[in-house]
């Protein structure tokens, strides 16, 4: 089974990703900023990891930054920045930081099978 | 009374839209239908479906007939939809078709295109091949009954929920640019399409034969008499040895002996050969 981690600081969105995600067979975790992301990908292996943009403590893309440092592509888990930033600068920014998938908030169940289909997730 | 009123107001729609289209609408649909017709009704100050009915009667086919039947026709689409039907078009049917064909020319219909979504998924597959088809004359043509999805199609906006729904960040980047609340698809790309309105009970825009033929999730509302009817005019208008793809579920068996299963392609299906032409096929 896949798994993917949810890093949001909302509560109600890691909520509505856990069970949309659970409906696609892939098993969840949860981060609540960027910091406690890093710690959890310290010590355990995901597939995928969800990841909001605007966070308190460490943001979406300092997290985005220290992974790539510090993990090679090949051993880093796909990233899908998840977030309501939906200018083209943002996305851009986020694409060139290492983010293999952008999702604009709000999202469905098919947008985000499609892009877990698109990163190769599923 | 009013009940009965009402069912034989919504059993004269449900006649209109077979009429027109094909499509036969289940009990289910039927008592959906006024919930449909809702934004319409409103807008030409009727306050009823027996009104509607009354009007249309009025007006004989006019315009407010084809609004009501573009209002029930399902239309929903998405790029790429079937993730693997494209996978499998870029990385082994198109390739397959460009190395066999002696003739560089290739034509593609995408019979029921609602939006565009699948046409121009296709026109971004085969830009991101530009090397395997240097020196071909591709055309697309997309065709739909509804004139308002056509016409969405031509202009090309598609809102944030489609081009994120089976949308590539990357492809996202590279075609579209913001208008606005929407997105807008890039001329290149509206350019390789040919959009037009037609019936493929009464088909007039195809013409020729075609390569590849998409015909999906357009006939899963036909009666068994329509969609052999149907299968009909995609064997007509399709090359010998062409290829035909229908959406997830659907299927030409038990409906057509014009196609038969790739052995190649699994679950794309090819136009069968007349019998001369696979006998030369088979001495050469
Ligand atoms: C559900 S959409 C599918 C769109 C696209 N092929 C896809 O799979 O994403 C079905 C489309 O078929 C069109 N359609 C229904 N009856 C038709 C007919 N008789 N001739 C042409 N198009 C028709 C509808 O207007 C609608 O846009």
């Amino acid at each position: 089974m896949k798994n993917c981690l949810v890093v949001d600081d909302s509560k109600v969105i890691r909520k509505v990703a856990r069970h949309i995600l659970e409906s696609l067979n892939i098993s969840v975790s949860e981060a609540c900023d960027g910091r406690d992301a890093l710690n959890q990908c310290e010590s355990a292996s995901h597939d995928v990891v969800l990841l909001d943009w605007n966070m308190p403590v460490m943001n979406g893309m300092e997290f985005l930054q220290q992974l790539t440092a510090t993990k090679a592509a090949a051993s880093r888990p796909k990233v899908i920045f998840c977030t309501t930033e939906n200018g083209l600068g943002h996305i851009k920014a986020a694409l060139d930081a290492g983010a293999d998938e952008y999702v604009m908030k709000p999202f469905d169940r098919d947008t985000l099978e499609s892009k877990l289909q698109i990163v190769g997730v599923i | 009374m009013t009940g009965s009123r009402q069912s034989g107001a919504i059993r004269m729609i449900a006649a209109l839209l077979e009429a027109r289209t094909g499509q036969v609408l289940s009990e289910n649909r039927m008592w959906r239908l006024e919930t449909s017709l809702k934004p319409l009704m409103r807008a030409n100050s009727l306050r009823s479906l027996e009104d509607l009915v009354a009007r249309l009667a009025d007006q004989g086919g006019g315009p407010l007939a084809n609004d009501v039947v573009n209002a029930l026709l399902n239309n929903e689409s998405s790029f790429f939809r079937d993730h693997h039907v494209f996978q499998m078009l870029a990385t082994q049917i198109l390739p397959h078709i460009a190395q066999t064909r002696k003739e560089k020319s290739l034509r593609i219909w995408s019979a029921g295109c609602s939006t565009g979504q699948e046409a121009y998924s296709l026109a971004m597959t085969l830009r991101k091949q530009a090397d395997l088809w240097k020196g071909w004359q591709i055309s697309i043509l997309a065709t739909d009954i509804s004139s308002s999805v056509v016409e969405r199609a031509q202009a090309g906006l598609f809102s944030q929920i489609d081009v994120q729904r089976g949308l590539a960040v990357n492809d996202l980047l590279r075609w579209f640019e913001p208008a606005g609340d929407t997105w807008r698809i890039s001329q290149e790309l509206r350019h390789m399409i040919d959009f037009r309105v037609d019936n493929l009970f009464e088909p007039q825009a195809p013409s020729g034969s075609y390569d590849l033929v998409m015909c999906r999730n357009v006939q899963f509302y036909f009666s068994a008499e329509m969609r052999r009817k149907v299968f009909g005019c995609l064997a007509r208008h399709s090359a010998p040895g062409g290829y035909l793809i229908l959406g997830a579920g659907e299927t030409v068996i038990g409906q057509t002996i014009d196609f038969t299963a790739s052995m190649q392609f699994r679950g794309i299906y090819e136009r069968v050969r007349p019998k001369e032409d696979a006998s030369s096929v088979k001495a050469a």
